[in-house]
C-alpha cells in the first residue's frame, strides 16, 4: 500500500468514526466536564467573594467593636467622674455639715461654760457679799459693843446720811 | 498573513512534488513484481529466506503502512517454513453493486483466491486487493488502522465517559481518577489553544471539536508506538479526514469578514485576477499543511525508530543489540513527546485557523 495515497476505507471509517465520536463526546463528555469545571470555577470565584465580604465584615466588626469598647471607656470615665464628684461633695457637704455641728456645740458649749461662769460668779458674789455682811456684822457687833461707839456711829451715818442738823 | 500563504502554498507544493520523487523516484525495494519470494507475509523456506539479503526500506515500509491483518510475529515450523502469525480482520469490498465480506485470512496473505457471490478477488503484495477480471473494487475493509482507530475510539469513550461521571458524581464538582490527570490537560486546550485564538465570545462552540481532535490524535499516536501497533495518524488519508474537519469547521464558520478577504480582497482591481486565486489557494492550503506535518511527524518517527531496529539485522549481530535499544528507547521517549506536541500542534493551528476565519475586524483596521 503506498505511502501517500490515502485509501478509500481509511477516508470513509476515520471520517465516520471521529465524527461519531465528536457527536458522543460533546453529549457525554465535553459537555458534563466542561459544564463542572465551569460550575465549579463559579463555585470558587463565589466563595472566594464571600470570603472577601466576610473579611471586610470582621473589620467592619471589630471597628464597631473598638468604637463599642471607646464609647464604653468613655462612658466609664465619665460615671467615675460624676461618682468623684459627687463623693467629693457628699463629703464637702458633710465636712461642712460636721464643722457647724461642731461649730453649734462648741457655742453651746461655751454658752454653757459661760452661764456657769456666770452663775458661779454670782454664787461666789454672793457668797462673798454673805461673808461681807457676816464679816461686817462681827465687826459692828464687836465694834457697837460699847455705846459710846454706838452713838459715834450713828452719828457718822447720819452725817454721811447729810441730814441737815437741826 | 496573505504572503504567509502564498508562500505556504508554494512550499507545500514543492513538498509534495519531492515527498512524491522520494517515493517514487529509485523504484523501492517493496515495488518488485509480486511472483518473486516474499521476506514478510509468504510461505517462504528458510534456506531462500536467508540467502535474501535483508532490505530495511522494505520492511520498514511494511511496517508503516497499512495491512489487512494483524501481524503479531512470524513462525518457522518444523519443515523450515516461514508462517506469519497475525490477528485476522474482517475484509468489506462492494464490487458491482453488491458487498462481498470475508475474513482476511481468506487470502492466505495473498496465496489464496477467495470467490465471493460468483467474483474471485486476489491481494498483491503490498495488500492491495483486486477482482480477478479486473472489475472496479471499493476496499471498504476494516484494516489494522481501522481495527486501532475502533479501539482509540472505544478507549475515548470509556476514558471520557468515565471522567465526566466522575465530576456529576461529586458534589463539589471536583475531579476523580483519571480526571485529577485529564482535568489539566482538558484546561489547557481550552485556556491556551480555544481561548487565546478564537476569542473569548466564541471558543466554547468549538471545543468539543478542539477536545476530541486533541485527543483523538494523541492517543492514536501513543497506540502506535506500542509493539504491533497501527500507524495510524501516520497515515495521510487518516491526516487528511482530521484536517478536512478542520477545513470544513473554519470554512462553515467563516464570516462576512472572512470571505470578503477572500473574494473583495483590499488590493487595486487590476491585482484581483492573481489575489483571489492566491486566496482560494490558501484555503486548500491550509488543511494540506495539517495533513502533511502530523503524517510526515508520526511516520518520519516510526521510520526511525523501524531503522533503529533493523540496524540489528543489518549488522547481523547480537553485540548490536543493546546499542540499538538504547537508540529506540530514547527514540520512542522522544516520540512520546511527539505524540503529545503534534496534537497539540493540530489543535493549536486549527484554533488558528477557525479564530481567522471568526474574528471581528478591528474597528480602525487598514489594508
Amino acid at each position: 500500500m503506498d505511502l501517500v495515497t490515502p485509501q478509500l476505507g481509511l477516508l470513509v471509517w476515520p471520517a465516520l468514526s471521529f465524527l461519531l465520536l465528536l457527536l458522543v463526546l460533546r453529549k457525554f463528555a465535553w459537555k458534563p466536564i466542561l459544564d463542572s469545571v465551569n460550575e465549579r470555577d463559579a463555585q470558587i470565584r463565589q466563595a472566594l467573594d464571600a470570603a472577601k465580604d466576610a473579611r471586610e465584615a470582621m473589620v467592619r466588626l471589630q471597628a464597631d467593636n473598638e468604637q463599642l469598647m471607646a464609647q464604653a471607656r468613655a462612658e466609664r470615665d465619665q460615671l467615675l467622674t460624676e461618682a468623684k464628684k459627687t463623693r467629693d461633695h457628699l463629703l464637702s457637704e458633710a465636712r461642712s455639715k460636721a464643722e457647724e455641728e461642731g461649730k453649734r456645740l462648741l457655742d453651746l458649749a461655751r454658752q454653757e461654760i459661760e452661764n456657769e461662769r456666770k452663775a458661779t460668779f454670782t454664787e461666789v458674789r454672793n457668797l462673798v457679799a454673805t461673808l461681807s455682811v457676816d464679816v461686817a456684822e462681827k465687826l459692828l457687833r464687836k465694834e457697837l459693843h460699847k455705846d459710846e461707839a454706838q452713838e459715834a456711829y450713828l452719828q457718822q451715818q447720819l452725817r454721811e446720811l447729810n441730814i441737815p442738823a437741826r | 498573513m496573505r504572503h504567509c500563504s502564498v508562500v505556504r502554498g508554494f512550499s507545500l507544493c514543492l513538498s509534495i512534488l519531492g515527498l512524491w520523487l522520494v517515493t517514487s523516484g529509485p523504484r523501492p525495494a517493496w515495488a518488485g513484481t509480486p511472483v518473486e519470494p516474499q521476506n514478510m507475509g509468504g510461505h517462504t523456506s528458510v534456506d531462500t529466506a536467508e540467502e535474501q539479503t535483508f532490505d530495511p526500506s522494505k520492511v520498514i515500509l511494511h511496517h508503516i503502512a497499512d495491512a489487512h491483518d494483524w501481524h503479531l510475529y512470524d513462525h518457522t515450523d518444523a519443515e523450515g517454513m516461514i508462517h506469519p502469525v497475525s490477528i485476522p480482520l474482517p475484509v468489506l469490498l462492494w464490487c458491482q453493486g453488491t458487498l462481498h465480506t470475508m475474513m482476511s485470512s481468506a487470502f492466505d496473505h495473498g496465496h489464496a483466491r477467495p470467490v465471493s457471490k460468483g467474483l474471485t478477488f486476489q491481494m498483491d503484495e503490498h495488500g492491495h486487493i483486486s477482482e480477478a477480471s479486473g472489475l472496479r473494487v471499493l476496499d471498504f475493509s476494516i484494516t489494522k488502522n481501522v481495527a486501532s482507530m475502533l479501539i482509540s475510539v472505544v478507549l475515548l469513550v470509556l476514558i471520557f465517559g468515565s471522567v465526566a461521571r466522575s465530576y456529576t458524581r461529586s458534589e463539589q464538582r471536583l475531579p476523580g481518577g483519571m480526571a485529577r490527570f485529564l482535568e489539566p490537560i482538558i484546561l489547557f486546550v481550552r485556556d491556551d489553544i480555544a481561548r487565546p485564538n478564537i476569542g473569548e465570545h466564541r471558543y466554547q462552540r468549538y471545543m468539543p471539536y478542539l477536545l476530541t481532535a486533541f485527543f483523538f490524535i494523541w492517543i492514536n499516536n501513543l497506540l502506535g508506538l506500542l509493539p504491533t501497533g497501527a500507524n495510524l495518524t501516520g497515515n495521510i488519508a487518516v491526516s487528511l479526514v482530521l484536517a478536512v474537519f478542520t477545513m470544513v469547521i473554519t470554512n462553515w464558520s467563516g464570516n462576512k469578514h472572512y470571505w470578503g478577504h477572500i473574494f473583495k480582497p483590499h488590493v487595486p482591481l487590476w491585482l484581483y485576477p492573481i489575489m483571489v486565486p492566491v486566496e482560494l489557494v490558501g484555503i486548500i492550503s491550509k488543511p494540506i499543511a495539517l495533513t502533511i506535518r502530523l503524517f510526515a511527524n508520526i511516520t518520519a518517527g516510526h521510520i526511525i525508530i523501524l531503522s533503529l531496529i533493523s540496524l540489528i539485522f543489518i549488522f547481523k549481530s547480537m553485540a548490536m543489540a543493546p546499542v540499538s535499544l538504547a537508540f529506540v528507547l530514547f527514540m520512542e521517549c522522544l516520540e512520546m513527546l511527539v505524540a503529545v506536541l503534534q496534537a497539540y500542534v493540530f489543535t493549536l493551528l486549527s484554533a488558528l485557523f477557525i479564530g481567522l476565519a471568526t474574528a471581528e475586524p478591528e474597528p480602525n483596521e487598514h489594508h
